[in-house]
């Protein structure tokens, strides 16, 4: 048996398609028996839709720290 | 600090902070304006650079971020003044074919029950929502998230980068989605 924490960073980890199948299957298991955690797969899948709605962007690290360097230059 | 506190303290500018504060969400409101990440890229700098010259404008009644959204709109009607003007004069485009039914005219009014044109305006809210959100999480989270979901980084280099073993990297992940969740809940959540 696994843990309620356990159980949502396998949720988490499934979200990104990365849970192993015996992982999947303990958490499945939780899920069905934990009212808290079966909500929180839910909201969990949610966000992952919302976040694919929105279409996010970010700059990589890489062009943050450029931008970091080029202000301290500049002050 | 209580509320009344709160409200009288004037706000602080912090320039040290701002590229890990707000360059994704001025990135994000950018983008959704001029759709050119590379002129989005220039925008948020110049906002920065504008935002650290006229730093001793700043009266503190607006909070930072505001503040530099504020500048960085300026940038964007600047960019579409500046590309119009090249032209000579503003124009606008329209194009029609003949294949529909009915004036022409009325086929050009918006359709206030677009799926499309509401979804749109929809996504940009949410996707600022998102950012704004993600920017209060602790910085490894967001670090861990944003590498996770937006640049869609595999695990290992994930790991590789920040030195962590991946199942401290899904805690943090965790982490970061259950602080999202509350951020968002209001909101974004109504079932």
């Amino acid at each position: 048996m696994i843990t309620c924490e356990e159980s949502k960073t396998i949720c988490s980890k499934n979200q990104y398609k990365e849970a192993s199948w015996s992982e999947r299957f303990n958490m499945y298991l939780h899920v069905l028996m934990c009212k808290t955690c079966f909500k929180f797969s839910r909201k969990n899948t949610k966000l992952t839709g919302l976040c694919n709605e929105a279409s996010l962007q970010a700059l990589t690290d890489t062009e943050k720290s450029e931008l970091k360097k080029k202000l301290d230059q500049n002050s | 600090m209580n509320q009344e506190e709160k409200i009288r303290t004037p706000h602080q500018l912090n320039p040290t902070t701002w590229v890990d504060q707000y360059a994704d969400y001025l990135y994000n409101y950018a983008i959704s304006r001029v759709n050119d990440e590379e002129l989005a890229k220039d925008l948020v700098q110049e906002t920065f650079f504008a935002g650290l010259n006229s730093a001793k404008n700043f009266k503190g009644t607006a909070s930072e971020r505001t503040w530099l959204v504020a500048i960085l709109k300026r940038k964007v009607i600047d960019h579409y003044r500046k590309s119009n003007s090249k032209k000579g004069k503003a124009e606008i485009r329209m194009s029609y074919n003949n294949e529909g039914e009915g004036s022409w005219l009325e086929e050009q009014i918006a359709d206030p029950l677009s799926k499309s044109e509401n979804d749109g305006i929809e996504n940009e809210e949410l996707g600022m929502a998102i950012h704004e959100c993600i920017s209060k999480l602790p910085s490894k989270q967001a670090k861990v998230f944003t590498m996770k979901t937006i640049h869609g980084m595999s695990t290992e280099d994930i790991c590789n980068e920040l030195s962590i073993n991946p199942s401290n990297l899904w805690v943090l992940v965790f982490r970061a989605r259950s602080s999202l969740m509350g951020c968002l809940n209001e909101n974004w959540f109504a079932v």
